[in-house]
């Protein structure tokens, strides 16, 4: 500002003598911006791109096919076709007899267990499954594509290294050779991993699905929604429009805005403290999860709202008393309608923020190994961050493309979440 | 939309009381060293019997006992899982709270390994190198000690290479960490003569001499999870890290484990309790809730079946090591005729 003080200075051609110095700094403040975002961006895109890499192989999983005789000695030796005999037999032997059938040189104990570990121990109950659905099966031959186990589906993706010696991988070099020989022989084949989507957690990596951790969510977030949102709407709607300014609503805004950054964990604590052990409410339910995420998140529906409400002009207002309207219709007509599009979206970002948390589910027990998947809100559930965590804390290599899928699933749901709200915003805001 | 909430509400809260009548699913807590033998035995139950999947949380053996030793009754759980033994402490706790009758189950051993990445050559190391790279203080002489100077393991022991001492390892709250310094460091500590003597005098500052880990950055907390330091040390061959057997035998081929007091942490080694490092893995029972809760039973009998804890089993794949066999059969007789726990 100084310098333009003395005009005389100014030549118009020559414009300011500091102009070069201020276009010159003026530059430099866009070059850090870009390199700033640029930097985001390259973190963001590694990130991504680890995850991708790592999990898009869990989409699809390694099945062999077996000529399986459903012989009527080995699950039904009584011959009464009841489901009850029929569910209890060994099923997994009908795969060990023709794993045996197929590869008649591996005689030796070793090299028999070798063998059978190409199989998913997962794979009789699959044979229960198609048995027990259809019992005419029993004495019948058949090919059937079975699940092979997490360690041949790690080394047909390349993820175990058959360079190391034998010794050092867990897959032997026997194996290395019937799993050759089987994929020579067309019986080896990469599909799509329905199960991923259809089963719950499980202890082998082929087997695990998220279907309970998507489940659980679901209902941790319905029971949420249900709670926070009409809560957190009156709220924002009595203090912004009915409650007086006075010491008490200032107290009542500054601790809104307060639990707004209070840690997560703190929830959870109250949560067992409260819910758990003074109401005793059930251990594991999304009920419990869905009340604790939605104290959680009350503070950022009523801070949008708040935000969204504030936005009505007043002249709106105005317009509703003046031909007669009574407070109550005035806001319920008019103002909480207009308001809408941005009370939405704050409630889709508080959401989407509850989904992706785990701290507070930790305290009351909803880190859990669950394989049923769960039916109803006071069922034993974990959630799909949960479940991200828990895979990412197993052993078997197998678990760790899981790991990468699972957040790929969870990156999705996010994504369509923050979506919908950018859509209901553009779709329904209006400006005055 | 608000009478449909408030409709929502009243139904969730009928859903709630409903809940009040007695459990059909074992719930199980505790460790998260048991907890992947624990889960594959729940999912087997599962699948292969008419009762529902247990439910098994990773709380940590500490959490697991305080929780278990609450109360009884269906919101208390009924198994807890353990990477050590119950204290006396627990116990009395326990007692107070009207919990008498508590079965104990060793399942097997686990082993705890040193490990680095296998483009570094395989250490071998004693106790006592253990000790000496890792504590805080470190004797210096007759009844004195000093702040840890060795910076490279060759000061700590001359046939060892003259790499930076470079650990990663687990945090203070885990159990890992609590059964290798017990094993490990201080196993090394009281082969020191007058540090033997101390035991015996000055149990405290026994205690803090061998079981005080450096914190100058030779000793990296790297979290819980095991993968996480498989990864570091596989990107960095200088380095070691301390975790449970059951992640090298999955990580074989990138990391190798250190050879301590001459043996190799090897499946074998381990089971015969050559290794020196290795512990006993618990879970415990309440017997209150046999019979008032479906299935307590039934779950015993599967996880002390032979094809679950067997030298063969389907836990044995996934890294626990068994018992000897006269020590199984003793554990199974005493389990599944519900003994009671003896100190």
């Amino acid at each position: 500002m100084t310098e333009t003080t003395s005009p005389k200075t100014i030549s118009l051609r020559k414009g300011p003598a500091n102009l070069a110095r201020r276009n010159k700094a003026e530059r430099r403040f866009r070059l850090y911006g870009v390199i700033a975002i640029t930097v985001a961006v390259a973190f963001l895109g590694a990130l991504l791109l680890t995850i991708f890499s790592t999990g898009i192989s869990a989409f699809q999983q390694i099945y062999i096919a077996l000529n399986i005789e459903y012989s009527s000695g080995l699950i039904d030796p009584k011959g009464t076709k009841l489901r009850d005999d029929l569910s209890r037999a060994d099923y997994q032997g009908l795969v060990k007899q023709s794993l045996r059938d197929a590869f008649p040189k591996a005689r030796k104990r070793r090299a028999k267990r070798q063998l059978y570990k190409l199989i998913s121990n997962g794979a009789g109950f699959d044979l229960r499954e198609k048995v027990l659905a259809d019992p005419s099966l029993i004495g019948q031959k058949k090919t059937v594509w079975l699940l092979a186990s997490d360690d041949v589906d790690m080394m047909v993706k390349g993820k175990i290294s058959l360079e190391t010696s034998a010794d050092n991988r867990r897959i032997s070099d026997n194996q290395v050779l019937w799993i050759r020989a089987l994929a020579a022989d067309g019986r080896l084949e990469k599909r799509f991993n329905w199960r991923f989507f259809t089963s719950g957690d499980s202890r082998e990596p082929e087997m695990a699905g998220i279907l309970s951790a998507v489940m659980g969510s679901f209902f941790s977030l319905t029971v949420c929604l249900m709670l926070a949102f009409p809560l957190g709407v009156m709220t924002a709607t009595y203090l912004e429009e009915f409650a007086p300014k006075n010491r008490w609503t200032d107290i009542i805004e500054i601790n809104i805005n307060n639990l707004a950054a209070v840690p997560s964990i703190v929830f959870g604590l109250l949560g067992l403290a409260v819910f758990l052990n003074f109401f005793e409410l059930p251990r594991s339910a999304p009920l419990v999860g869905g009340i604790v995420l939605a104290l959680m998140t009350l503070p950022t529906i009523i801070i949008s709202s708040r935000a969204a409400l504030k936005a009505v002009p007043p002249s709106i207002r105005e317009a509703a008393l003046g031909v007669g309207a009574s407070p109550v219709q005035t806001v319920a007509h008019h103002v909480v309608p207009l308001a809408m599009p941005g009370i939405l979206t704050g409630t889709i970002i508080g959401m989407a923020q509850a989904l992706g948390e785990t701290a507070p589910l930790l305290m009351i027990g909803m880190v859990a190994f669950i394989v049923d998947v769960p039916q109803s809100f006071t069922d034993p559930a974990t959630a799909l961050p949960v479940q991200i965590f828990l895979w990412a804390d197993s052993p078997e290599r197998a678990f760790l493309e899981k790991t990468s899928a699972a957040i790929m699933v969870l990156l999705a749901f996010l994504i369509g979440m923050n979506l919908l709200a950018v859509i209901l915003r553009k779709k329904f805001e209006k400006r005055w | 939309m608000i009478k449909k909430a408030l409709g929502l509400a009243i139904l969730s809260s009928v859903a709630v009381s409903g809940v009040a009548e007695a459990r059909d699913q074992i719930r199980v807590v505790g460790s998260s060293t048991v907890f992947p033998f624990a889960t594959a035995v729940a999912e087997r139950f599962g699948k292969t019997t008419s009762f529902k999947s247990p439910v098994v949380e990773s709380t940590g053996s500490g959490g697991g006992l305080k929780l278990f030793c609450s109360g009884i009754g269906d919101k208390h759980p009924d198994i807890t899982n353990a990477s050590r033994r119950i204290k006396k402490s627990e116990v009395k706790k326990c007692a107070s709270n009207g919990i008498t009758g508590i079965v104990e189950v060793k399942i097997g051993y686990d082993g705890i390994v040193i490990a680095n990445s296998r483009k570094a050559a395989v250490m071998k190391l004693s106790l006592k190198d253990v000790f000496l790279a890792l504590a805080k203080n470190v004797p210096a002489g007759e009844g004195k000690t000093r702040t840890n100077p060795y910076k490279t393991w060759k000061e700590v022991n001359a046939s060892l290479p003259a790499a930076k001492i470079e650990v990663l390892g687990p945090p203070p709250t885990s159990g890992t960490r609590d059964a290798f310094v017990e094993l490990a460091m201080e196993g090394g500590c009281k082969k020191i003569g007058w540090v033997k003597a101390l035991k015996k005098k000055d149990k405290k500052a026994y205690k803090t001499l061998c079981h005080t880990i450096r914190e100058d950055g030779a000793f990296i907390e790297a979290g819980e999870n095991d993968n996480l330091i498989v990864q570091k040390l596989e990107a960095n061959p200088k380095a070691f890290g301390i975790f449970g057997f059951s992640f090298l035998d999955q990580n074989a081929d990138k990391v190798q484990g250190s050879v301590i007091k001459g043996q190799a942490p090897t499946f074998e080694n381990i089971a015969d309790g050559k290794y020196p490092v290795s512990r006993p893995l618990f879970f415990y029972v309440k017997k209150a809730h046999v019979g008032k809760v479906s299935g307590i039973k039934e779950f015993l009998a599967e996880f002390t079946s032979e094809k679950a804890w067997g030298p063969e089993g389907y836990l044995s794949e996934k890294g626990l090591i068994p018992m000897p066999d006269a020590e199984r059969m003793d554990w199974h007789k005493k389990v599944n005729g519900l003994a009671n726990l003896a100190m």
